[in-house]
């Protein structure tokens, strides 16, 4: 089977799946976040001799036995390399991978299946973005416009691509109130070619205004970049409405498995753009003189593919779109509200927390509790199995503007419950009690 | 909560609250050296006033964790009115108890130095970091200003 052929069964297999999917109904089943901790065999372990309460999954999420079984049965029955051999398993191999292509494209509302481009994560697919596309349409001295609430994986590869072209980093400010201060935008847009934007905020739950933001970047003509890693595993996302020309994301943080991510692109922009990485796969032909490239989503997809990692990202896109993303949503939402009243409620000012304080936020809860140290909140509530990140999450710039060396963060997701929160409040106050 | 008794003993928490040896020297005449956690941002800056291969005046600067900062603390009383040689001895001795060889503050390994004196050196204070043994991510922060004081003295060593 050709690459080709593997497409168009797997089209056909989705085409399937698609008619028999029930009509989407208006009002999103509520959903249980202690029923589903049940498809998480992590979540059922003991940290400390207490059951773990997971609450970093900004940084990576866990993962269901739906996932990790759709992988070991690639293992088990199918493992053999993609879109090189006749023979049946191989050909299984091919056709899985691509159905995956098939899955994440209508999780996203893609057009196209080819404008679907497997990485190895979202930072590899920002640096494919600023590397390709950046590389061949930035001149010396071009403006590029970021926020400040940007992961450094949208940071650095501009900086490096700076480093040769000397370009112009612009930066959205943030606001008092924990959103982009979008008052400057049209002085700010003046002459810019390119526009990297976060759709969440990793550290302040903050939901900009991406598709507001790119309406006014295509009127001057910028293209914009989204780095969607905590707003896909965690809202509907539907790249059409979200108005941006790229988009990216990771695996590991919607329930799939780490070594996958997804830059989706514009198909017209994503053809005009050269190749990133060199190797197999990703050619049409090649000869002592040069090569011709492989047709997309190939081109950009050098060497063998993380195949079972493909296997696992569509079981994941299936177990989300089976809880239903506007049910987690909505979920999400009232866990934030529930979890930041309960922390006001039980320490007052001795908690600030760096984020919205109400209205629609994503679910990562950047705190200082008292005086303590974030790395000594996280120490003694690991002693109660209680898991939260502590650092600078990858965003200095914005850490430099909380005027914060590092914050504690709890983040949640569709497993976490009323009872994880009242965990996390109880475990905090035993901080007080040490220092 | 047996473990984080250990981490967090009376004498670390102690020179946390009340750091001593805090402020910053005049570069020149002392000598100033900085190190940095990437993984928590914690960091240390060490200022060493030199006079005849003595350590006449420490000061500590920086900010981070309680371990971080206790540490670098407790390190400044240690090495305060030490020979470079008595310093290293010191350095050598404390990063014995928590096991790992001596490295500079990129982590590249600086030799062990010759061995067998240090056993001699007495830690006092400083034996009680020993806990952070149990908290492996946490030994980076207890001997992050110990690095500083390493690179510190080869520098002064050099010039
Ligand atoms: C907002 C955001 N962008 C980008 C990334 C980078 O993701 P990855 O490390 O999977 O490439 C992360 C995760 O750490 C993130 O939270």
């Amino acid at each position: 089977m050709t690459t080709t052929d593997a497409a168009a069964a797997a089209d056909a297999h989705t085409a399937a799946a698609d008619a028999h999917t029930p009509a989407a109904s208006p009002v999103p089943a509520p959903l249980d976040g202690a029923k589903l901790k049940a498809d998480f065999p992590l979540l059922t372990r003991e940290i400390n001799g207490q059951p773990i309460v997971y609450l970093d999954s900004a940084a990576t999420s866990q993962k269901p036995h739906s996932v990790i079984a759709a992988m070991s049965d690639y293992y088990d029955r199918y493992n053999a390399n993609v879109h090189r051999s006749a023979y049946f398993i191989a050909e299984q191999a091919t056709t899985q991978t691509e159905l995956a292509r098939q899955k994440v494209r209508r999780f996203i509302g893609a057009a196209h299946t080819e404008e679907i481009i497997f990485t190895k994560n979202a930072t590899e697919a920002l640096n494919l973005v600023v590397n390709s596309w950046g590389r061949t349409n930035l001149a010396n001295g071009d403006a590029v416009l970021l926020s400040l609430l940007e992961h450094h994986s949208n940071i650095v590869p501009w900086h490096i691509l700076s480093a040769e072209r000397n370009l112009e980093l612009r930066w959205i400010p943030v606001g008092d109130d924990f959103q982009l201060d979008l008052s400057n935008l049209d002085e700010l847009l003046e002459g810019v070619k390119v526009v990297a934007i976060s759709a969440m905020s990793n550290v302040l739950g903050t939901l900009p205004p991406v598709s507001a933001i790119a309406e006014a970047a295509h009127e001057r003509g910028a293209v914009v970049v989204c780095d969607a890693c905590q707003f896909v595993p965690n809202r509907v996302c539907d790249v059409a409405s979200l108005g941006a020309d790229f988009v990216a994301f990771s695996g590991h943080k919607m329930c799939g498995p780490t070594g996958i991510g997804v830059l989706w692109g514009r198909r017209e922009l994503l053809e005009e753009m050269p190749p990133f990485l060199g190797g197999g796969e990703m050619i049409l032909d090649v000869s002592t003189e040069g090569f011709l490239p492989n047709t997309l989503p190939w081109k950009f997809e050098a060497g063998t593919p993380p195949i079972a990692e493909m296997v696992g990202l569509g079981a994941a896109v299936d177990y989300l779109s089976g809880v239903g993303m506007e049910a987690i949503a909505a979920y999400e939402e009232d866990l934030v509200a529930y979890a930041q009243k309960t922390l006001k409620d039980k320490f007052g000012d001795d908690i600030a927390i760096h984020g919205p304080a109400d209205g629609p936020r994503g679910g990562s809860i950047s705190f200082a509790y008292r005086d303590i140290h974030p790395h000594d909140v996280s120490q003694i509530l690991d002693q109660y199995g209680v898991c939260v990140r502590a650092g600078h999450h990858c965003a200095k710039p914005l850490m430099k503007h909380l005027g914060a060396q590092a914050t504690a963060r709890a983040s949640l997701y569709l497993y976490n419950t009323r009872e994880d929160i009242d965990c996390l409040a109880e475990a905090l106050s035993k901080a007080s009690e040490i220092f | 909560m047996s473990g984080l008794e250990d981490l967090y003993r009376e004498i670390i928490l102690d020179h946390y609250r009340s750091p001593r040896n805090r402020g910053d020297l005049p570069c020149p005449p002392a000598h100033k050296g900085e190190g940095f956690n990437p993984l928590c941002g914690d960091d240390v800056v060490l200022y060493l006033l030199a006079d005849g291969g003595v350590i006449a005046d420490v000061k500590i600067g920086g900010n981070g964790c309680s371990i971080s900062q206790a540490s670098a603390s407790m390190m400044s009383c240690a090495i305060m009115g030490k020979t470079f040689a008595e310093a290293r001895a010191i350095n050598e001795a404390f990063k014995n108890i928590l096991s790992i060889p001596d490295v500079d503050s990129n982590g590249q390994d600086v030799g062990a130095g010759e061995t067998g004196a240090n056993q001699e050196v007495s830690l006092g204070d400083l034996q009680a970091l020993q806990g952070v043994m149990k908290f492996p991510v946490r030994i980076k922060c207890a001997t992050l200003g110990w690095n500083v004081l390493t690179d510190s003295l080869d520098e002064l060593d050099s010039c």
